[in-house]
């Protein structure tokens, strides 16, 4: 830790959000020096996040690069950051992601391209907050100051149906993340702090737990989404410009499962044990119930959005599978393995659904439909693009080989130390993810070209074959070699299993 | 000099210069009144800056015992004389546009800001009554001024009557307390009810309908039904001045019966409160959902921050009260810059007052826009805006005290409440304009009006210079 004096987190917040107004400032009459400027901000970003990762001490279980100062003094409030094996990955996501956002709205955004790039460039800034809070009011302000920039994006650049589903997404969110406010307030009665750590070593009644993670529930399954409050997913999807949707999906929908692992696990261990059980079934319902959903969908972006929502609960499915492990064999180690499996899914959905929708948005730009019927063939006129999204389509499937294997295969093998069925049930997805994926991907890629237009396709040009080139290197590298990324969380998790593991009722 | 004429020299200075406008107007032949003008500025900065000069360290009572000067007061009428001051500045701008500058509009507004501070002060019931009556008879008059126009007169009729109801009902209850205790001193009655546990009853009859008259002053459910009307039809500069510096004094008020006076009732009134509190969160925000006129649906989002602001009183606490404090002053604030902005976007022969006139906004003055956008997410009470740490601050108390259903409860109604502020963001944002009208107003209606959107936003990231001054004033 001898790096402290540089304040890289703070960086990590306030460049991308001062580098947004500045852009806001600049207008939309420096076209090429707003994007330039967005594109540098965004690339010094990474930097920040790329250092971040080298200082960081992976055997340190405890928080790193803390930085603390007062904020609001007269309810001790801090303004309080530091991360952990947990939060670093999803940080490195979204520095990266902003990159290929930035990249991808270069020639398409035509409306208003300084207010857009200044939308994500806050955006970023404020997801960078979320994971990097160690303050409770701290984490709920920026949680909550996301949604303005995600209301503007979906609501200025979105399609045909926009205020429905921008106003949806907003009044859906708003009301899971204000029941969590409570709940804060109400620890705060208890523990006299809003210091995260603090709250995790509270101890807490097990009627009081169970309300506490009700509340929380309603914020993160919201926003993961879990069945069956997923319903503004696909419409804010469908309708948010490519952009936004690759933001919702990468990083968005990690909010929720990063809540989890940050707040419901460890403030109320003894309530998600009690509510474990159901957890599994709403879990295993999203996974299955919403595959099949995925199959009939008749637009791209949709199908897309509803295999989020499947391969989202894999995700839960291996943050709760845990306490059913340990009820069932006491074997830590295949409870760390779910945990993990469930972060290595989170990630690797960001790179893999980012990447289905980049692929989406080049045709959308082409040809300005959605719809799959109306493309058939395009690997006719655009081969480069058909072996990239070939890829990707692979990889959402869970191709052994690609990002989207290792996670899957890891909440599965560790599902079985706990029960027969639930592993069975969730293996399910391995049929159905590549049932819906790769019929999409038949339909429009393969076959004759019924369309003149999809004759008339350009293929992709050097800007979009270098965004989707970057995601399938790390879509591929994660695939082949997740080491590096379980070596960051393993001390973390390990130390989170344990501190679940420990009842707090007094 | 008299003690006690020190300690009233605030008030007895705004009396001498409301007097000494009145006659410089009444000779005045200025059609735009600017020297009127200009002297009410001038004399609010005045008052702001012997409130300031002399502030009260402790408590000083005066005029045998009805006549408190303390922090809270002094802070109060700090910002009532502050807001006002902004709130003549954007009026002054709506009349000029207008070619109808009416001299007496600042006279009244001075008498009623005397009142407000007469009110914030008043430590018996009555001189609780007076500074009532003077803030409310001057308010009725500033409603009607327009003469020639009948929807004005249509709400201050309206006004009136059930402000003279209200009004009776306050007395009313005063008489009853009066006839138990012997004492219309505030002090006197508290410690006379903790006293006597006989007529515990009776105590709790008469302030029902000192509530009565409370909830109606601010404009709690059921007692709203005038606000909608008055909002909408009073001149926008009347409203915007009705909706600001009045709402701090009648949370002063509530403040000085309840709490200074009937505190030994707690229990009572607490439960009271609770029942205009839902009611108020519950018809303010799904009523206001309906509206098409934007100086109604802010008259319904008033109701409904009224009933946020009672949850403060709920709390019982002395922390709980400052989030009170703090939860009207920034509902002053935010009020005044959306009115503000109404005044803005009109012009002579336009009101800008429906919901419509926001559409394309941001296309027409991104500015602008986004300085409504700021004003609007702070009542929604999304952070990083100044509306949420008031809101946060209440629930927080309220929590604290041990209210967590009825914090859930409130929140729930804040959920659908944000539906109608979306929906101006969305018109500002999302649709296209009817017509491109830039905006004209002067430069310096542009700046004040900027500077208040900025300050909403500041305030928000920056809550704590307010948050401790509420409470450190509260706890003396």
């Amino acid at each position: 830790m001898t790096f402290n004096s540089l304040p890289l987190l703070s960086l990590l917040i306030w460049t991308p959000i001062i580098g947004g107004i500045w852009v806001l400032i600049a207008g939309d009459r420096q076209e090429q020096t707003v994007k330039y400027f967005a594109f540098a901000v965004a690339i010094l970003t990474f930097i920040f996040s790329v250092i971040l990762y080298c200082w960081f001490d992976p055997d340190y279980a405890g928080m790193q690069f803390v930085e603390e100062a007062d904020w609001i003094t007269t309810f001790n409030i801090k303004y309080h950051l530091g991360v952990d094996g947990i939060a670093l990955p999803l940080i490195l996501l979204s520095s990266f992601t902003t990159i290929l956002v930035i990249l991808a709205a270069w020639e398409v955004i035509e409306k208003h391209i300084s207010y857009y790039m200044c939308a994500f460039l806050v955006l970023t800034g404020l997801m960078n907050g979320v994971f990097a809070a160690l303050d409770a009011i701290l984490f709920y302000v920026y949680w909550e100051a996301m949604l303005i920039p995600m209301f503007l994006i979906i609501g200025i650049w979105g399609g045909p149906n926009r205020v429905y589903a921008t106003v949806k997404f907003f009044l859906y969110t708003f009301l899971g993340s204000v029941f969590m406010l409570v709940a804060f307030l109400y620890l705060y009665s208890a523990a006299d702090s809003f210091n995260i750590q603090a709250l995790h070593d509270v101890p807490l009644s097990l009627t009081a737990q169970k309300y506490i993670f009700i509340a929380f529930f309603l914020a993160f399954a919201v926003k993961i989404p879990m069945w069956p409050v997923h319903t503004w997913l696909p419409d804010a999807h469908v309708e948010a410009p490519t952009g936004g949707s690759v933001i919702l999906a990468a990083l968005m929908l990690k909010m929720g499962g990063y809540g989890f692992l940050r707040f419901s696990l460890p403030i109320t261990p003894d309530a998600s044990l009690f509510f474990n059980e159901a957890m599994i079934v709403l879990s295993l319902i999203a996974i299955v119930y919403i595959g099949f959903i995925a199959l009939v969908q008749e637009d791209m972006k949709k199908l897309i959005a509803y295999s989020s929502i499947s391969h989202m609960g894999f995700v839960t499915l291996g943050f709760f599978i845990p306490f059913s492990i340990m009820a069932a064999s006491g074997s830590p180690a295949s409870a760390i393995m779910g945990m993990e499996g469930a972060m290595m899914q989170m990630i690797s959905h960001g790179f893999i659904s980012a990447a289905m929708f980049l692929c989406v948005g080049v045709m959308y730009d082409r040809m300005h439909s959605r719809m799959i019927k109306d493309y058939g063939g395009v690997v006719n006129s655009m081969p480069y693009f058909a072996a990239f999204m070939m890829l990707f389509a692979m990889a959402n499937a869970g191709l052994p080989g690609t990002s989207g294997f290792v996670g899957e295969f890891l909440v599965i093998l560790s599902s079985f130390e706990a029960n027969f069925w639930i592993a069975f049930t969730a293996a399910l997805t391995l049929i159905l993810g590549a049932a819906y994926t790769l019929w999409l991907y038949k339909r429009v890629v393969f076959g004759e070209i019924t369309q003149d237009a999809v004759a008339k396709l350009q293929d992709i040009n050097g800007r979009e074959t270098f965004i989707l080139f970057l995601l399938a290197i790390v879509v591929l590298i994660f695939g082949i070699w997740p080491a590096p990324l379980f070596d960051i969380m393993h001390v973390t998790v390990e130390q989170l299993v344990q501190h679940v593991s420990q009842t707090k009722i007094l | 000099m008299n003690a006690d004429l020190i300690i009233v020299l605030p008030e007895i200075t705004l009396l001498a210069l409301a007097c000494l406008i009145l006659i410089i107007d009444a000779f005045s032949k200025d059609p735009a009144h600017l020297l009127t003008y200009w002297t009410t500025q001038a004399s609010l900065l005045i008052v702001l800056a012997l409130i300031l000069f002399d502030f009260p360290t402790n408590t000083a009572i005066a005029f045998h015992g009805s006549f408190v000067s303390d922090a809270m007061s002094a802070t109060l009428k700090a910002f009532m004389c502050g807001i006002s001051c902004v709130v003549f500045f954007y009026s002054y701008e709506y009349v000029k546009e207008r070619n109808c500058v009416q001299g007496e509009y600042f006279v009244l507004g001075l008498f009623a800001v005397l009142g407000m501070m007469i009110m914030t002060s008043a430590y018996s019931l009555l001189s609780v009554y007076l500074g009532l009556e003077l803030l409310s008879l001057s308010l009725y008059a500033m409603v009607a001024m327009q003469r020639d126009s009948s929807s004005a007169s249509e709400a201050a009729m309206k006004y009136f009557v059930l402000g003279a109801l209200a009004s009776g009902m306050l007395l009313y209850g005063i008489s009853m307390i009066y006839g138990l205790t012997g004492s219309l001193q505030l002090m006197t009655i508290a410690e006379t009810i903790n006293v006597d546990a006989t007529n515990r009853m009776y105590f709790v009859y008469g302030m029902i309908f000192m509530i009565i008259g409370i909830a109606f002053k601010l404009g709690a459910a059921p007692f709203h039904m005038w606000v909608p009307d008055v909002y909408q039809g009073a001149p926008t500069s009347v409203t915007l001045f009705i909706s600001t510096a009045p709402k701090i004094a009648a949370f002063a008020m509530a403040m000085r019966v309840l709490v200074d006076g009937l505190m030994p009732l707690i229990s009572d009134w607490q439960s009271i409160l609770i029942i205009l509190a839902v009611l108020s969160m519950a018809t303010g925000n799904i009523i206001a959902i309906a509206q098409t006129n934007i100086k109604r649906m802010l008259a319904y989002s008033t109701i409904a921050h009224v009933g946020f602001l009672f949850l403060g009183l709920i709390a019982g606490t002395l922390s709980g009260f400052s989030g009170s404090m703090f939860y009207i002053i920034s509902y002053a604030l935010m009020s005044m810059g959306a009115f503000g902005m109404i005044i803005l976007l009109g012009r002579n022969g336009f009101e800008a007052d429906l919901l419509e006139d926001f559409k394309g906004l941001a296309e027409r003055n991104p500015w602008f826009a986004f300085v409504m956008l700021c004003i609007m997410f702070s009542m929604a009470g999304v952070p990083p805006f100044l509306g949420f740490w008031s809101k946060w601050f209440v629930l927080k108390e309220l929590v604290a005290s041990g209210f967590v259903e009825l914090a859930g409860i409130a929140v729930v109604f804040s959920i659908i409440g944000v539906y109608y502020y979306l929906r101006i963001i969305k018109l500002m944002y999302f649709d296209t304009p009817n017509a491109m009208t830039s905006v004209k107003s002067s430069k310096q209606m542009r700046f004040v009006l900027s500077m208040n959107g900025l300050l909403i936003l500041a305030l928000g990231l920056a809550p704590n210079i307010l948050m401790a001054l509420c409470l450190t004033v509260l706890s003396g």
